[in-house]
């Protein structure tokens, strides 16, 4: 198997400039491939797929009763960022960060962007994701969205977009580690001749950026990852971070507040607890503030968080800045809060509750993709260029009854990567998940979650609905 | 250390520990078959009594033979103590504390698990005698695994006492059932049946090349209760097990023997020390059976004790009043 029949199509590959013309940076990966017996490559894929599923990397599928655990897919051919694109991404992504953590900290506080006419108040106060306790926080340092899964694309001219900012739990980086894992021993040859950015030190700066929420006159503060149980989706993920920074991995049962502090249930009694990294949403949290039937969570824990004697990232209510409609605003924050430009562009979006926004919207709908604006994981969408009339009209409605739920952008043509389907390399689409940890400074991990779509001619990637992974590669 | 996670790998050892038992079982018996020229009927019911599930077995399958118990102990997934059933629950346990367990002990649960799920998919082309003794090969590479690639800490005590409590007790039930199920009709007695019998139950746990090895090497009742029960050194004896799953929970509370301060400590360090000062005469003179229903009693004992001084998740409902309100009424009226 080799590329010679590789048809890179009429869209951006991002490794192939044109049939049989790879990118100049990738030549060595793709000589290698090129070189190797028949067949080597799928039994390579072969070995990396049962190596991940030895290391247990597995994720689970709510709607799926039966044998719940299942490997996310993995694909061996990486995704190739060179050196100068991702300066560029890099410093955008900090930007980016920096502007959206000043909103939300202003949101919580004095609402000065408000005040100044920069985002109509309605617009906030509508936000599922603001959360009223939280009115009037501090977090320490100032700091609110500690980590970041921005979700980025490109489109058919190579244009990088931001799609969404991600900024409660986002998830996958254990997918990142454990992918660069498996794939350092079924191409170590490339990894020799390839200058890549190495990924193993995400634990340690995530630990850094955790430690510096401790209060410094804590000699040897207790840092606890949160979460839901062994029935979450993501569990594998919580599991591995906490084994890898060596702390506790905790469930709301074993947390209790006791004494006006966090505690948790050890062997030998109460332990306090300093830090939380919650992989639990907002809502979740604390059932005395929130969702009172939740059973994930620890009464109390907001009275102690509002006393500053626990620390918890990301902080609550950073969801507001979630909100679809609200992503809209992210280049006005940027110049609002930071007087720059923005490095990286958002998607196009239409607002619904705009008047004219919404005529274009209902009169293109075939061309648009619509989304719900407080849903994520691929829920809520219409893709309007793959719809029925049906399905169009049905949305038009849901749409005219609440417009501010909706916004829309067109379709972007996601950039394609080659992938190994039925035996053969394919093109199929992809976007990245960058991890941005804000400690003592931003700090963008390199590379990042390259998401797939296993389904030809899919532009879908989310891992719910038939998305796989494949290891990016950050060029020194 | 979380009480959670303590819980979970002291099941997980039992677990393991418990599914190596029971391939241990069926596997002798499957032996022992081969020799039933000599007469032997083949007795599979009694490896239903051990297990104390024998009612549970008769509702579901009805007549004891090889295919149904081996059916039942191996591969009923809705039997709690099935080796499929254990090692799903030993999985499951694994999977809770992965952070703490060493990346080896996990892929050797999760691959062990697997091994029973294959076997569990393909019966038709099931090979018992593999199977077993591929069982409690992944059940020693998992102690060995254990003890060699996690820290000697808390959680690994934990486990050890999981795995001892849980070899003591099956130990005792396999001499218990072998005593007066299997055993014997006055006139078998002292023949080369019986012979074979007690071999049998001295290879179903690993024994019979040791006990050979110590002073008295003649197969008797005699000797063979007291080197299962009272043997210092042979890992497999019960008052072995007691010992070291003693010294496992001191090290987790830092007395020193012959004290106490929880209710496992009493009843651990007591049922040690009865150990130590019993001998195989006096337990003859009170019946062995209900010497061993006694001990099994006690290591239940133990097991609760245990569950109620380390795991038990106690509600504590005090809140405390010492928290300032938060006052932020001017910013809440922007809203």
């Amino acid at each position: 198997m080799n590329f010679e029949h590789y048809e890179p199509g009429d869209f951006y590959d991002e490794l192939f400039i044109d049939k049989n013309k790879p990118r100049p940076a990738v030549m060595p990966l793709i000589e290698r491939i090129n070189s190797l017996p028949p067949d080597e490559i799928l039994q390579r894929q072969e070995v990396a797929q049962q190596a991940l599923f030895k290391l247990g990397a597995t994720f689970n599928v709510y709607s799926d009763n039966q044998g719940t655990e299942r490997i996310f897919p993995f694909d061996v051919i990486p995704r190739i960022v060179s050196a100068k694109e991702w300066q560029v991404l890099e410093a955008g992504l900090k930007q980016r960060i920096y502007a959206l953590n000043c909103f939300i900290a202003d949101i919580y506080d004095a609402q000065k962007i408000i005040g100044d006419g920069v985002i109509p108040a309605e617009v906030i106060t509508t936000s599922k994701g603001l959360l009223k306790p939280c009115i009037g926080l501090k977090p320490p340092g100032g700091i609110w969205c500690h980590i970041t899964g921005t979700d980025l694309v490109r489109d058919k001219d190579g244009q990088w977009y931001v799609l969404e900012d991600n900024l409660r739990c986002p998830s996958g980086i254990s997918y990142v580690l454990e992918n660069r894992r498996v794939m350092k021993s079924a191409f170590p040859k490339v990894f020799e001749t390839m200058g890549i950015k190495p990924v193993d030190d995400y634990p340690s700066h995530l630990l850094d950026t955790l430690l510096n929420l401790a209060p410094e006159s804590l000699p040897n503060p207790t840092v606890v990852v949160l979460t839901p149980g062994t029935y979450n989706s993501a569990y594998f993920e919580h599991s591995f971070l906490a084994q890898q920074m060596g702390v506790e991995l905790v469930e709301g049962r074993d947390l209790v507040v006791a004494d006006g502090y966090l505690q948790m249930r050890t062997t030998k009694g109460l332990k306090r607890v300093d830090v939380v990294y919650r992989r639990i949403d907002d809502d979740f949290i604390d059932p005395l503030t929130f969702r009172p039937d939740s059973t994930l969570g620890v009464p109390g824990l907001m009275e102690v968080y509002r006393a500053g004697r626990v620390a918890i990232a990301n902080a609550l209510g950073t969801g507001v800045a979630d909100d679809k409609v609200i992503y809209a605003y992210v280049p006005e924050m940027i110049r609002y809060y930071l007087q720059e430009d923005p490095i990286l562009q958002n998607v196009p979006t239409y607002l619904c509750w705009r008047e004219k926004d919404l005529s274009h919207v209902l009169a293109n709908l075939e061309t648009l993709v619509v989304k719900a604006a407080n849903e994520s994981g691929g829920y809520g969408m219409l893709v309007g260029t793959q719809s029925t009339l049906e399905q169009r009209q049905e949305f038009a409605e849901k749409i005219k009854a609440n417009p501010r739920n909706y916004i829309a952008q067109p379709t972007i043509c996601l950039s394609r990567v080659p992938t190994i389907i039925d035996r053969e390399f394919t093109g199929c689409h992809v976007d990245l998940r960058p991890y941005v940890l804000y400690g003592k400074d931003i700090y963008v991990h390199p590379g990042g979650l390259t998401r797939v779509a296993l389904k030809k001619g899919s532009l879908v990637v989310n891992s719910s609905q038939g998305g796989g992974s494949k290891d990016t590669w950050v060029l020194c | 250390m979380l009480s959670r996670v303590a819980d979970a790998i002291y099941w997980l050892n039992r677990y393991v520990e418990r599914a190596e038992n029971i391939a241990r079982f069926i596997d002798v018996n499957l032996k022992l078959i081969l020799d039933s020229s000599t007469g032997i009927t083949q007795q599979w019911e009694p490896l239903i009594t051990i297990t104390g599930d024998l009612p549970k077995f008769k509702e579901k399958y009805g007549k004891a033979t090889a295919e149904t118990v081996i059916q039942f102990l191996t591969f009923d997934s809705e039997y709690p103590n099935s080796i499929l059933s254990c090692l799903r629950a030993a999985r499951e346990n694994a999977r809770s504390v992965r952070e703490i367990i060493s990346s080896e002990m996990w892929e050797q649960v999760n691959s062990f698990y697997f091994m029973v799920q294959d076997a569990y998919q393909q019966q038709k082309t099931f090979d018992p005698e593999k199977f077993f003794s591929e069982v409690k090969m992944a059940s020693h590479l998992f102690a060995g695994v254990t003890d060699a690639t996690m820290t000697h800490n808390e959680g690994w005590h934990f486990g050890r006492i999981g795995r001892f409590l849980e070899r003591a007790d099956k130990t005792a039930r396999i001499l218990d059932v072998k005593y007066f199920v299997l055993l014997p009709s006055v006139k078998d007695v002292g023949s080369t049946l019986d012979e074979l019998q007690w071999i049998a139950l001295l290879r179903s746990v690993s024994a019979y090349e040791m006990y050979r090895k110590r002073g008295q090497h003649r197969i008797t009742p005699f000797g063979i209760a007291d080197f299962l029960i009272l043997d210092r050194e042979f890992p497999r004896s019960i008052r072995f097990c007691i010992i070291h799953a003693e010294r496992s929970l001191y090290e987790i509370t830092g007395i020193s023997s012959g004290n106490w301060t929880n209710p496992a400590e009493r009843s651990l360090g007591r049922l040690r020390s009865e150990l130590d000062y019993v001998t195989i005469e006096d337990i003859i003179q009170s019946g062995l059976h209900e010497y061993l229903s006694h001990l099994l009693q006690q290591i239940y004992g133990v097991g609760n004790d245990i569950f109620e001084s380390f795991f038990a998740l106690k509600p504590i409902n005090e809140r405390s009043s010492e928290i300032p309100k938060f006052r932020s009424t001017e910013l809440q009226q922007q809203f």
